[in-house]
């Protein structure tokens, strides 16, 4: 298990050092600390709380499949995050049919998020739309715009430089624009 | 696009999917699901060895039959 520090489990350099070793009481530890973190990026992508779940076991498990390319001066979290925004775009590209997005996205909504002036209709309209964006240009969109995470840690999820990020982001919005504007919708 | 235009889709895209909660958490204990995981890719690397071993053992009792073609009866007697 981590060490505890005011009830917060704290991964030592021991534990990663024990985890590249393949020791699964080291691995545990490091699941328990990171798997509410790797989850909640996992669902902030897939928007769907099964699905992130059993996303969340597929990430640790390649996470350990490849712990002996683990790098600890570069931080476990990081490298996590990465693996499981692989994992959650595989996702992605597996499940193509954009309206069962929509109605996964359903339950997440809040009542406080919702703008009484826009219709539910174009709400609808625009989830459709952006389920229907290629997959590599969802993620980039959802988790810089959508859900504000600094471009940098979103770069480093993807792999790529914040440029390319804020590139796909743009791409994605404009691709949203006409997908919007071909359904009459001019926002 | 215009950087007004950029922003109205942003809003726009905001309202039809809000952000999750800040610390979302999994509905239950996700290690056991991991140790089950874990147990079924490793249970065909068990299986992978026992078609080796076996494998190896018909190739050893061919190679001793042809051999000594008077110890078939006996190899016959204890299979």
């Amino acid at each position: 298990m981590g060490n505890q520090s005011s009830g917060v489990l704290v991964a030592t350099a021991d534990h990663l050092v024990k985890f590249r070793q393949g020791d699964i009481d080291a691995f545990e530890s490091l699941f328990r600390i990171h798997q509410v973190k790797v989850y909640g990026w996992i669902l902030r992508i897939v928007r769907n709380p099964a699905a992130a779940e059993e996303l969340t076991v597929e990430s640790f498990w390649r996470i350990y499949q490849a712990r002996a390319r683990f790098d600890a001066s570069r931080g476990f979290e990081p490298w996590a995050r990465r693996i499981a925004t692989n994992a959650a775009l595989d996702w992605l590209r597996i499940r193509q049919p954009d309206c069962e997005l929509t109605e996964e996205l359903m339950p997440l909504r809040t009542a406080l998020s919702a703008d009484p002036g826009v219709i539910a209709e174009i709400r609808s309209k625009t989830a459709q739309a952006f389920g229907r964006l290629p997959p590599i240009l969802r993620v980039a969109a959802i988790l810089a715009v959508v859900e504000e995470q600094p471009h940098k840690e979103v770069a480093q999820a993807l792999g790529i430089s914040v440029t390319a990020v804020k590139l796909r982001v743009f791409r994605a919005l404009r691709l949203l624009r006409k997908d919007l504007e071909r359904q009459g919708i001019t926002p | 696009m215009s950087a007004h235009d950029e922003n109205r889709i942003q809003h726009l895209l905001r309202q039809a999917l809000p952000p999750v909660d800040a610390e979302p958490g999994p509905s239950r204990d996700l290690w056991p699901a991991m140790l089950r995981r874990m147990d079924s890719n490793a249970a065909p690397q068990q299986r992978s060895r026992w078609v080796w071993f076996d494998w190896a053992l018909v190739a050893g009792l061919a190679v001793v039959a042809a051999a000594f073609p008077a110890s078939i009866p006996l190899l016959l007697y204890y299979l």
